[in-house]
C-alpha cells in the first residue's frame, strides 16, 4: 500500500514554476529522501503534501485522502507530522508545555496525550529538563523537542524538512538515529535533505528534485543507472597468467590489470564477486582484499543535476 | 469553526504572556494612570481650589475621562496583538502551528481571544475603580454619585469591546506585513489617532459625547470593525501566511 501517490503534481508563484509535474509513490514503511539543490522545491514539495499550500495541478494522495479539499486537508493534518527546516519552538515554555500545547492541537486526547510526551521525551533523552524554558535549551536539543512534537499524536507519515541543517555532526548523529529507530518502528517518513551521506544511510529510495523530479531510485539503483556497472578491485599478492585466464572464463565486461590488482567489470557483482574469488583461489592466488569502485551518491547527484543545466 | 481549538491557541498565548510579563505591563500601564491618577488628580485640584473644579464643570469633565476607557480599550492589545503574531513569526513557529489539523478561522480566531479578553478584563477592572474613586472624591462637590451613567454604560459595553475589536484587528493586519514586535506596536498606535481625533474634538466643543453622538461613534466603529474583519481574512490565510507574509 502506497501512504503517498503523487501524479504531475505542479505548483506555480506567479510566473514562476516550483514544482513541474512530479511524480512518485512512497509505500507504506519506507524511508523516501528528495535530493536537490537550494530551490528546486523540495520545501514546496512537502507543504503542498501537508497541504500547507495548494497545489496548481496535477494529483496527490496521501493514505487515500486527495490533497485540495478542505475536509481532507484536516483529516491529513491529523495523521502527518511535520519537522520543519525552522524548529519553530515556543522559547518561554518549557518542553513539556510545547508538546503539551502540540498534543491538544492534535487532539489527543489527556492520558495518552501525558504518556506519549513522557514516551518522547524519555526516548529524547530529554524527560529531566521538561520543565526547563526551550531558550536554554541547545539547537540539538530543540531538534529533539521538535521531533517529538511531530510524534506526540503518533502519525502514520512523517515529514523532516533538512532535519540535520545546521546541526552539530554529534546532534546530527542523534537526530538519524531518531529516525532510524522510527523507520524500526515502520513509520513512513518522507525526507528533504541536502546531506548526501544522510540520505544514503537512512533512506530506501531518494529521489533527485530540480523543479521536475530527474530520477527516483535506491540509492544503489541510481549509482548504477548513472554510471552503469560499478568497478571491483581484487589486490592480489601476485597477479600471473594462470589467475587471469581463470578469471576470463567468468566473462567479465571489462579486465583490467594494474600492479597486482585485477580490475573487473561484471554484469552482476552481487553474483559473480564469489564466483571469482572462487576462481582466483583455485588458480593458486592470494586475494589480499577486494574493494568496489564507487562514485558514490555524491557524484551521482551532481551528474545528475549537471546533466539538466 | 470549532470554539475549543480557538481557546487552546488563546489558552497557549495566556501562558506566553505570563510569563513574558512585559507585554502585560503594557496593559496595566494605561489603566492605573487612568483610574488611580485621574481620581487622585480631580481630589487634589479640589482640595487646592475651592471653585475648581466645580460642581457646574464637574461632569463635562467626567464625561471626558469617562471617553479615555474607549482608547484604552483600543491601546491595551497593542502588545499582546503585536506579540502574539509576530512573535510567532519571529520564532517561526507559524508553520508547524499551520501544520496541526486546526482551521486557519480557529487561529485567527484564538489570536483575537488572545488579545481582546485581557485588554477588556483591564479595562473594566480600571473602570470598577475609577468608578469608585471617582465617586469617592466627587460625592461632596456634586451632592450625588455620578457613576455609574447611561454614557458611561455606552462607553463600556458599546464602545469600548468595538474599539478592542478595531485595534485587534488592525493590530493583526499591521503583523502580517512587520518582522518585529517594537514596529508593529508603533504602527498598532495608528489606530488611536481617530479616537484621539474624537476625544479632542468633544474637548474643543466642536461637538459634545451625547447619547446620540456615541450611537453614532459606534456604528461608525461597527462598519469599521467589519470592514477590518474581511482584511485580517483575506490576510490570514495558511498559504498567504507562509509565502507572503514577510
Amino acid at each position: 500500500m502506497n501512504m503517498i501517490e503523487v501524479k504531475n503534481l505542479t505548483k506555480q508563484f506567479d510566473e514562476v514554476t516550483a514544482v513541474d509535474g512530479v511524480t512518485f509513490a512512497v509505500a507504506k514503511g519506507e524511508v523516501f529522501g528528495l535530493l536537490g539543490p537550494n530551490g528546486a522545491g523540495k520545501t514546496t514539495t512537502i507543504r503542498m503534501l501537508c497541504c500547507l499550500i495548494s497545489k496548481t495541478s496535477g494529483e496527490a494522495q496521501i493514505a487515500g485522502y486527495p490533497i485540495g479539499s478542505s475536509a481532507d486537508s484536516l483529516a491529513i493534518r491529523k495523521m502527518i507530522g511535520l519537522v520543519t527546516d525552522n524548529i519553530g519552538l515556543y522559547e518561554e515554555l518549557s518542553a513539556y508545555e510545547n508538546l503539551d500545547y502540540y498534543g491538544k492541537l492534535y487532539e489527543c486526547p489527556e492520558g495518552q496525550r501525558k504518556e506519549r510526551i513522557e514516551y518522547y521525551l524519555k526516548m529524547m533523552d530529554l524527560w529531566e529538563k521538561r520543565d526547563q524554558s526551550i531558550s536554554e535549551y541547545s539547537k540539538g536539543m530543540r531538534q529533539k523537542v521538535a521531533i517529538a512534537r511531530a510524534l506526540v499524536h503518533d502519525p502514520e507519515l512523517l515529514f523532516f524538512d533538512e532535519p540535520t541543517a545546521n546541526l552539530d555532526p554529534e546532534s546530527a548523529r542523534v537526530v538519524r538515529d531518531i529516525i532510524l529507530k522510527l523507520k524500526k518502528d515502520g513509520k513512513t517518513i518522507f525526507i528533504n535533505t541536502h546531506n548526501l551521506d544522510e540520505a544514503q544511510r537512512i533512506c530506501d529510495r531518494i529521489g533527485i528534485l530540480r523543479t521536475k523530479l530527474l530520477a527516483v531510485n535506491t540509492p544503489e539503483q541510481l549509482e548504477t543507472s548513472t554510471w552503469g556497472t560499478s568497478k571491483t578491485v581484487f589486490q592480489l599478492e601476485q597477479v600471473n597468467d594462470q589467475i587471469l585466464e581463470a578469471v576470463r572464463k567468468l566473462n567479465p565486461r571489462e579486465l583490467g590489470v594494474e600492479d597486482n590488482k585485477i580490475i573487473l567489470v561484471l554484469a552482476n557483482p552481487l553474483k559473480q564477486n564469489p564466483e571469482v574469488v572462487q576462481q582466483i583461489i583455485s588458480a593458486g592466488g592470494r586475494i589480499q582484499y577486494i574493494t568496489q569502485l564507487n562514485p558514490g551518491l555524491e557524484e551521482t547527484y551532481l551528474k545528475v543535476i549537471q546533466e539538466t543545466k | 469553526m470549532r470554539l475549543s481549538k480557538a481557546w487552546i491557541v488563546a489558552s497557549k498565548d495566556f501562558k506566553t504572556f505570563r510569563k513574558k510579563k512585559s507585554i502585560l505591563y503594557t496593559i496595566i500601564y494605561f489603566e492605573l494612570i487612568v483610574s488611580i491618577g485621574l481620581p487622585f488628580l480631580t481630589r487634589f485640584a479640589a482640595s487646592r481650589n475651592n471653585k475648581v473644579p466645580a460642581a457646574s464643570i464637574l461632569p463635562s469633565l467626567l464625561d471626558a475621562f469617562s471617553f479615555l476607557y474607549v482608547i484604552g480599550a483600543a491601546l491595551a492589545p497593542l502588545g499582546i496583538a503585536a506579540y502574539s503574531l509576530v512573535g510567532e513569526k519571529v520564532q517561526k513557529s507559524l508553520e508547524p502551528l499551520l501544520a496541526t489539523p486546526t482551521t486557519d478561522e480557529e487561529i485567527l480566531a484564538g489570536k483575537s481571544i488572545a488579545a481582546f479578553l485581557p485588554a477588556i478584563a483591564a479595562t473594566y477592572i480600571g473602570a470598577l475603580i475609577f468608578t469608585v474613586l471617582m465617586d469617592l472624591f466627587t460625592h461632596s462637590t456634586l451632592n450625588y454619585y455620578y457613576f455609574p451613567n447611561s454614557n458611561f454604560a455606552i462607553i463600556l459595553f458599546l464602545l469600548a469591546p468595538l474599539a478592542c475589536i478595531l485595534s485587534v484587528g488592525y493590530n493583526i493586519l499591521v503583523s502580517s506585513r512587520v518582522n518585529d514586535v517594537r514596529t508593529s506596536q508603533q504602527l498598532g498606535t495608528l489606530v488611536l489617532i481617530p479616537l484621539g481625533a474624537v476625544y479632542l474634538l468633544s474637548e474643543l466643543k466642536v461637538f459634545s459625547l451625547t447619547t446620540d453622538n456615541m450611537l453614532v461613534i459606534a456604528t461608525a466603529l461597527a462598519v469599521l470593525d467589519v470592514i477590518v474583519f474581511y482584511l485580517v481574512k483575506t490576510t490570514f490565510r495558511r498559504e498567504e501566511i507562509l509565502t507572503k507574509w514577510k
